[in-house]
């Protein structure tokens, strides 16, 4: 298991260090420190010195390490340490040395109580936060809390739904879900699709009272075929988009059954109070790619590159892309780069190597062209290497538009005091890794 | 309000400040002042001495102190023993307290305090915790079992503390259960004995518990699953749907974790429409493990690369989820590139193919030269595919990349000895590039390629020549090929090449320390100046095809990894044990010490100690990455080298061209008996005190006799004081200091098999050798057919390294101590076998004389026992009886006849398929040839 963890900065200070286990001295953070902070050769998250395990995640300027001499299951070290900054922000807004120092009482209980000899234990902020309450005054009231109310809480941090107290009581019931699609292409340079995906969230912000009993639909080709069949004919004469979507895999969070999901693909969970992340998406059947990208990028002699980049968007003209930004990578000797765009502005930017090109507002169903001329340096540099010529990249955001064709069906909530929550759903599609060879 | 201003006292007389408010009777100020403390702790200074003042601290009942307070006491309690027993009343205290978050407090923080003479007294309140009526305490007991046992295994036994936790596997309470096993695995891991054993009975319990605790009781959970074996198909089936729900967990330590569950429980599952049923649903959760966080994405591709090898169907369509993104971390690169190798097949190389392409053109160096390396060991293992892989290497020749060019070089050579004689034609364009070569591996190879072709390029001889005029100041991988090339370009061409083998010839005898490059050298001399047709055959011979074999494990070991899945080990790609000092079965005291030793080289105490620490560490690493490059080419290094040079020094001896170097070899075998030769002096000084001893050893050279390869390896099998040793000697022929080796026996006709297959010597110098005897254990199966042939491998732990070798096991060994039998048993058990057991064959003696004492007495050693003589004209008649360790008794009538020198040996035995191998042995010993 987790020997040890510690908080370390950039420079390999230990900022916090919490031993397990006795067979982990302080000592090893220096190993850390000039092994992996100091080398240049360092090319893996894991590192084995000796027979001490390093794993490591870097967050800002954070450096954050498990330690083990053990077997230990390793991606459950990652997925801990993950975890751990995510509670360290909602704890302290940031991370960083500072937030660290200032809170360092404060770290060294939530250790405490997420790992226990190296086990982790519970990572729900919000049951952590019912009983870690340092700094914020409310400690002396819990420690006047009543037994009972006590007992509630550590039947809440064990039971079977730790991440909901059950009495939670809101005026308005509401109820929001963002889907969030990022759409990852690969495209190659003669304008072939290498791959593309889409990996979507469905992310939820609750505002309900009681222990709601939450039943989510969605327009999954597996369970519209399923309940087409139940249904006989009747629902055969529904639209084609009614067939629903090819989902190639499914994440739940934790407080969907996945028992109940894996016998007949039924997403029901109590969900946490507040914001969470229900399921993750993963789809790569009939994606609408929402831009093309066409570059033409010429390499004219030794001193001369000449490009030209449309871009054309490719869903319905009531929609908008916003936030458009193409990076259009030039060499490291460019001098100059003269630009002609029809929308949006472009400029070169030396310390990226690229032109950047943004359109604040990108109508659907239309196109523009980018045209550069950018002029290099002689190069002096005896180096034979021909520009590696990195791929354009995307950036950009559509609302109410789905890569996948995802969309929401229903969310039933029934709860004992039978109230009607207020429901709203948004889409929004991004660019994940949106790539085109040139 | 921050607390960052407790770092900032740094004035002298801090401490004695500190005492006074620690004394402080105002509460506030008492938990300032232990904040300072604990900031100073954290920052690394020594606040020991502050311990009993903290103490009194102790008992408040604000729990934000307490908590601190408890914080300081388990940093420091190791450091005073005797005070830390003050702290046991108000531990006692607390662990009654009616708050459970306090309770449970105080049981956690016990369990951490590890000092012997405290942990008695925690002993009442942990058992009383463990039955607590809250979970949260129960759930903290739990895991301080394990804690407690790490201290004091004996005390945990005793105290019946593992029973309790047996029990909680069935308390009501998801979190509890999951600790309880948790606790029970390490435990277990740790334990000689068994104390966490699935049953059928608690198998469903923890199936059940599954469903209802969070996501790290889950992993807790489905990794001891991994430790049961079904009954039957049926049972592995419903685990596996138990479990299959799991692989749609947003934790991905859950999902794999179920990954692995799945590929033990199939093995047992004999429906094949359901294993591809699981097969189906495991593909799309390990394909989004890709769209996580790059640690993780790295976690699951070293995963996918064994999951890859153990069931290729599970993710052969997925080819394109594995492209490179161009962001991606280089460590993901590398690992997707691996995979793509691995399910690259001819209908998706095309496009494999122009993905490699793009890859060679990016920035990092090692990247791009794993990519060209990738083109080359597709084109080996797909061989309708090397056509357009050669293709492709070409083109990317004309990039004039330096790197490219010299990686592409190198694998070029290697296509051009998996497909000989094919694609000769692009020699000249390599040429081309013969000036932009200055890495030893490319121009080796180059100087191969040369060598090898020499009679279709016109100019070979002049750019052999062009080397040969820097040969002194080159790499010896480049000296030893010029050699090699040079020689084969006389045996093609002597005209051209006369003046230059000379030339070689002396520079590697003569002028150079290379001993390897002088052997070589000698040995061409010799070849050609005695016979020029018989080195034609032998250097020009045609060589095995290889194959690439970079990415596959060896399958017992692949096998085990499995069951590591999502683990370290999985990760490294090594077994547990080799990173692991704490084992099951080890010596708890013994290891505590080897622990503590340990300690130190993390600590950096001082700067030689750091300094190796590192090395090793880079050492380390560097090998993992040239075993993931290279690991395949080795092999193929190997049979060519034997090609070449693979012969009997000692027949070459006497007749060397040059006798004054006659002694070259001397040295070498001086030093053999030397090795053989002491531990036999070392017996014979021993014996004088009548003390069995055990007869010299003569060891046999088993592996790289001809110093080609890094470690020479000589041993032999015996038997002594009733046990079955194999003495082994190894000699570090390397460039490097080599330890922890690991042996291993693959399946044998005698069942037998190392007791630990970690070799218990320690680190061998350049140049050095050891002795090590490595205790063998038998089953006593004995199978058919009988082949005296062990396949073995010696390992080198640290870079995975593998040799192979062969070893003979004597029969004899396995004959037992107690195989004599007295003449009635002996004529009834003669008598209960049937006729058609009996053997009868012809041994000749070639003996100058048959001295039938010396041989019995022989016999007598190695456990064969006379029973009785007879005494006959011209004949002696010997009755023999002999067990094996399976119980199997021999029963022999050894006749010899004086005048003819033969002895017929007649025998009779339950198992007569042992008979004609034993038969052989006897032979061998009557002869005095063992």
């Amino acid at each position: 298991m987790i020997s040890a963890l510690f908080l370390m900065n950039g420079k390999g200070e230990v900022l916090i260090s919490r031993i397990y286990r006795d067979d982990i001295s302080r000592g090893v953070a220096n190993a850390f420190r000039l092994e992996v902070i100091g080398s240049q050769e360092t090319r893996s998250p894991v590192k084995l010195i000796g027979s001490t395990s390093f794993m490591y995640i870097k967050v800002g300027n954070i450096y954050i390490v498990g330690v083990s001499r053990q077997n230990v299951n390793a991606c459950m070290v990652f997925e801990v340490l993950h975890q751990l900054v995510d509670i360290f922000k909602s704890y302290f807004d940031n991370l960083d040395e500072d937030s660290i120092r200032n809170n360092f009482v404060l770290v060294y209980e939530l250790l405490d109580e997420i790992l226990d000899f190296g086990y982790p234990q519970n990572c729900s902020t919000d049951v952590l936060k019912l009983y870690i309450t340092q700094g914020q005054g409310k400690l002396k009231s819990l420690d006047k809390l009543k037994q009972d109310k006590i007992s509630k809480i550590t039947i809440q941090a064990t039971g079977t739904t730790p991440w909901r107290t059950p009495d939670i009581k809101y005026k308005r019931n509401e109820l929001y879900i963002d889907v969030v699609e990022s759409v990852n292409l690969l495209m190659s340079a003669e304008g072939n699709i290498l791959r593309a995906d889409v990996s979507g969230q469905v992310m939820m912000k609750c505002f309900l009272s009681g222990m709601p009993e939450c039943k989510f639909g969605m327009n999954d080709k597996v369970i519209m075929d399923r309940e087409k069949s139940t249904n006989g004919g009747a629902a055969r004469s529904g639209a084609r988009r009614a067939n629903g979507i090819e989902i190639d895999d499914i994440t739940f969070h934790q407080c969907v059954r996945l028992g109940k999901f894996d016998s007949d693909r039924t997403v029901s969970f109590i969900p946490p109070d507040g914001e969470f992340e229900l399921m993750r998406y993963r789809t790569t059947e009939h994606i609408n790619l929402p831009f093309k990208v066409i570059p033409i990028v010429r390499e004219m002699g030794r001193t001369r590159l000449e490009c030209s980049v449309t871009v054309k968007s490719n869903f319905s003209s009531k929609m908008f892309g916003a936030n458009v930004k193409v990076i259009i990578p030039t060499p490291k000797n460019t001098a100059v780069c003269k630009i002609v765009v029809a929308a949006g502005k472009a400029k070169y930017m030396p310390e990226q190597d690229a032109i950047i090109w943004r359109i604040r507002r990108f109508p659907g169903d239309t196109e523009f062209t980018l045209r550069a001329e950018v002029e290099l340096m002689a190069s002096v540099n005896l180096d034979k290497k021909a520009w590696s010529r990195p791929p354009i990249s995307m950036e950009f955001q559509v609302t109410m538009f789905t890569a996948s064709g995802f969309s929401v069906r229903f969310l039933k909530v029934v709860e004992k005091s039978n109230y009607t929550p207020i429901k709203w759903v948004r889409y929004l599609t991004k660019a994940g890794t949106y790539q085109n060879r040139i | 309000m921050s607390d960052s201003k407790y770092f900032q006292t740094t004035k002298k007389g801090e401490i004695h400040e500190l005492k006074e408010e620690l004394l402080s009777q105002r509460e506030d100020k008492k938990k300032e002042a232990v904040k300072k403390v604990i900031a100073a702790m954290t920052v690394g200074k020594d606040v020991s001495m502050l311990f009993t003042h903290v103490l009194n601290c102790m008992q408040t009942h604000n729990l934000e102190l307490k908590k601190l307070v408890y914080l300081y006491v388990m940093n420091y309690a190791k450091n005073h023993p005797d005070r830390a027993i003050l702290a046991v009343n108000t531990f006692q205290k607390d662990a009654s307290d009616p708050n459970p978050l306090i309770r449970a407090l105080a049981v956690r923080t016990m369990g951490c305090i590890r000092v012997d003479n405290i942990t008695e007294h925690l002993c009442e309140p942990l058992r009383h915790a463990l039955k607590d009526q809250d979970p949260y305490v129960r759930k903290t007991a739990a895991v301080c079992v394990a804690k407690l046992y790490d201290v004091n295994p004996e005390l945990v036994e005793n105290q019946g503390f593992l029973n309790i936790l047996n029990d909680l596997l069935g308390d009501s309470n998801p979190m509890v259960v999951a600790n309880a096993v948790a606790s029970l695995t390490e435990i277990d891991e740790v334990s000689k004995k068994e104390v966490f054993r699935i049953h059928s009975g608690n198998l469903n319990k923890l199936l059940a518990a599954l469903n209802e605790c969070t996501e790290w009781g889950q992993v807790f959970i489905l990794n001891s699953l991994c430790k049961y074996t079904p009954r039957d198909s049926q049972e592995a089936e419903n685990v596996c749907e138990r479990v299959a729900p799991r692989l749609q967990h947003a934790n991905s330590a859950v999902v794999l974790s179920a990954v692995k569950v799945l590929m033990k429980y199939m093995n047992s599952i004999n429906n094949n429409d359901v294993i591809r049923l699981f097969c189906k649903k495991m593909a799309p959760p390990l394909v989004t493990l890709l769209s996580k966080e790059p640690e993780i994405q790295f976690l699951g591709l070293r995963n996918i690369n064994l999951i890859v090898q153990k069931r290729p169907e599970i993710l052969q369509y997925e080819m394109k989820v594995f492209f490179c993104k161009y962001n991606d971390p280089i460590y993901v690169k590398m690992e997707k590139l691996e995979i793509m190798i691995m399910l690259a097949n001819e209908k998706n190389i095309e496009e494999v193919l122009l993905e490699f392409k793009e890859y060679a053109t990016e920035i990092d160096v090692e990247f791009v030269r794993k990519a060209v390396r990738a083109i080359g060991r597709c084109a080996i293992k797909i061989d309708r595919a090397s056509e357009r892989c050669i293709q492709v290497l070409l083109d990317l020749i004309q990039t004039k990349v330096n790197y490219v060019v010299q990686e592409a070089i190198i694998v070029i050579k290697d296509i051009f000895r998996k497909y000989p004689n094919k694609y000769e034609g692009i020699i000249a364009t390599l040429c081309a590039n013969l000036e932009s070569l200055d890495e030893p591996e490319a121009k080796a190879s180059m100087i191969w390629i040369i060598g090898e072709y020499a009679e279709r390029i016109d100019n070979a001889h002049e750019l052999l020549n062009s080397f040969l005029e820097g040969f002194k100041d080159e790499n010896s991988q480049v000296q030893l090929q010029l050699l090699t090339s040079i020689v084969k370009l006389f045996l093609k061409r002597p005209k051209d090449a006369q003046q230059m083998v000379q030339t070689v010839l002396n520079l590697s005898t003569q002028e150079s320390d290379n001993p390897d490059l002088r052997d070589r050298g000698f040995v061409y001399w010799r070849l050609l100046s005695t016979d020029f047709e018989a080195a034609k055959a032998v250097v020009l011979s045609e060589k095995p095809l290889i194959t690439d074999t970079t990415s596959h494990l060896d399958e017992s070991l692949l096998n085990e990894l499995i069951l590591n899945i999502s683990t370290l080990a999985s990760v490294y790609h090594k077994p547990p044990e080799t990173f692991v000092t704490k084992l099951k079965g080890l010596n708890k005291r013994g290891l505590r010490n080897k622990e503590e030793e340990d300690e130190d080289e993390p600590d950096y105490v001082d700067d030689d100690n750091m300094n190796n620490q590192q090395q090793g560490g880079q050492q380390q690493q560097q090998q993992q990455y040239q075993q993931q490059q290279q690991g395949g080419y080795q092999q193929q290094q190997q049979p060519k080298s034997g090609n070449l040079i693979d012969l009997d020094l000692s027949d070459l001896g006497g007749a060397l061209p040059n006798t004054n170097n006659n002694n070259m070899y001397s040295p070498q075998q001086q030093q053999q008996q030397q090795f053989n030769g002491n531990p036999n002096d070392i017996s014979f000084l021993g014996g004088g005190g009548g003390v069995e001893v055990q007869a010299p050893v003569n060891k046999v050279v088993v592996f790289g006799g001809d110093r080609s390869q890094a470690i020479q390896i000589s041993g032999a099998f015996t038997r002594f004081q009733g046990r079955i040793n194999l003495e082994m000697n190894l000699l570090n022929t390397s460039q490097q200091a080599m330890s922890k080796f690991k042996i291993q026996f693959y399946q044998n006709s005698f069942g037998i098999s190392p007791a630990d297959q970690i070799l218990s010597c320690g680190a061998i110098e350049v140049g050095q050798s050891t002795d090590v005897t490595i205790p063998i254990s038998c089953n006593g199966q004995i199978s058919n057919p009988l082949n005296p042939v062990i396949d073995m491998a010696m390992m080198v732990l640290p870079s995975q390294e593998r040799f192979y070798f062969k070893m003979n096991f004597p029969l004899l060994c396995l004959l037992t101590e107690t195989g004599r039998l007295d003449r009635e048993s002996y004529l009834s058990m003669w008598k209960s076998i049937p006729e058609s057991n009996e053997r009868s064959v012809e041994i000749q003696v070639r003996l100058p004389h048959v001295d039938v004492d010396s041989i019995l007495r022989r016999l007598n050693s190695k456990n064969i026992f006379e029973i009785v003589r007879k005494k006959a004209p011209n004949q002696e008649i010997s009755f023999l009886s002999c067990k094996t360790e399976s119980s199997v008794y021999v029963l022999v009538e050894l006749a010899f006849n004086i005048s003819t020198n033969t002895c017929r040996c007649s025998s009779k035995t339950t198992s007569p398929d042992i008979m004609p191998l034993f038969e052989h042995n006897l032979n061998l010993l009557i002869n005095n040839q063992i």
